[in-house]
């Protein structure tokens, strides 16, 4: 009889333990936070990454921007100049916009004279600057994960990236797993 | 509240946002709230229209109280009890 008694408190131990292992799962399964896949080099997209993103960190929401294939261009300093590459990836580095100043439009492009454009507004309707909100990010901890395997492909390197204070370098898996902690989840 | 009670609340602090368009006031708000006690009223000046519904979402979100607006010539004032 005792016997079967304690049994049956060693099973409920168990289930007990079982559910508190499914609750923790559940609880650090959709955290306060935005994962953001930011893959286009358009200036009006970029834009909108960062808009949501400064937004979503004045909130206190935790944000995590991972910058891919295109949208790296937007995280080049033209002042930086690195050495040693090859035919190929200098040739992409002249072709490929040389940092948030020589983004394109999506759309009215118009041959440069689209962003001009905007520019222009945006000072007029005092619209933070893209080099601004990248500065008001690194100041509210939004953190940049860049992609390696774009950064190899269009022979971008560490040196010609801006100095921003939380910039990290991974691959997709990273993107996968913070994505999926993330409550919000966006692709630009 | 009434606009005539938000005219008479006890500001501990002002935040003049007006010179900002979105994210800018919110960002504003968010760096000046630090500087504030619990209980305390802060006052956002805006010109930019969807302020006054983003202070709301951000109140409701880190547990504020959104107290109302009133209209000025060409701004207007948001008020907000921090928790």
């Amino acid at each position: 009889m005792e016997n079967s008694n304690v049994n049956s408190i060693e099973q409920m131990q168990v289930q007990i333990d079982e559910l508190k292992s499914k609750i923790a799962q559940l609880e650090s399964s959709r955290k306060d936070q935005l994962s953001i896949a930011v893959v286009s080099g358009d200036l009006d997209k970029v834009l909108a990454a960062m808009v949501i993103s400064i937004a979503a960190a004045a909130m206190d929401t935790q944000v995590k921007l991972f910058f891919s294939f295109w949208s790296l261009s937007a995280l080049r300093d033209p002042k930086k100049s690195p050495k040693g590459k090859d035919l190929i990836s200098k040739m992409f580095g002249w072709m490929l916009p040389n940092g948030t100043k020589k983004l394109k439009l999506s759309n009215m492009n118009m041959v440069g004279m689209g962003p001009k454009m905007i520019s222009y507004l945006m000072k007029k309707q005092n619209v933070m600057s893209l080099e601004t909100m990248l500065k008001e990010a690194g100041e509210l901890g939004i953190e940049i994960v860049v992609c390696e395997m774009s950064m190899g492909l269009m022979g971008f390197k560490k040196e010609e990236f801006i100095d921003y204070p939380h910039l990290s370098y991974a691959g997709a898996a990273t993107f996968v797993a913070d994505a999926g902690e993330s409550s919000i989840q966006l692709f630009i | 509240m009434t606009a005539d009670e938000l005219k008479s609340v006890a500001v501990a602090k002002s935040v003049d946002a007006r010179g900002t368009a979105c994210p800018g006031p919110l960002l504003e708000a968010k760096k000046t709230i630090g500087t504030i006690k619990s209980g305390d009223v802060m006052e956002i000046l805006s010109s930019d229209e969807g302020t006054k519904q983003d202070i709301p979402k951000w109140c409701g979100k880190q547990g504020h109280e959104y107290l109302g607006f009133v209209e000025e010539n060409g701004y207007f004032k948001v008020y907000m009890k921090k928790q």
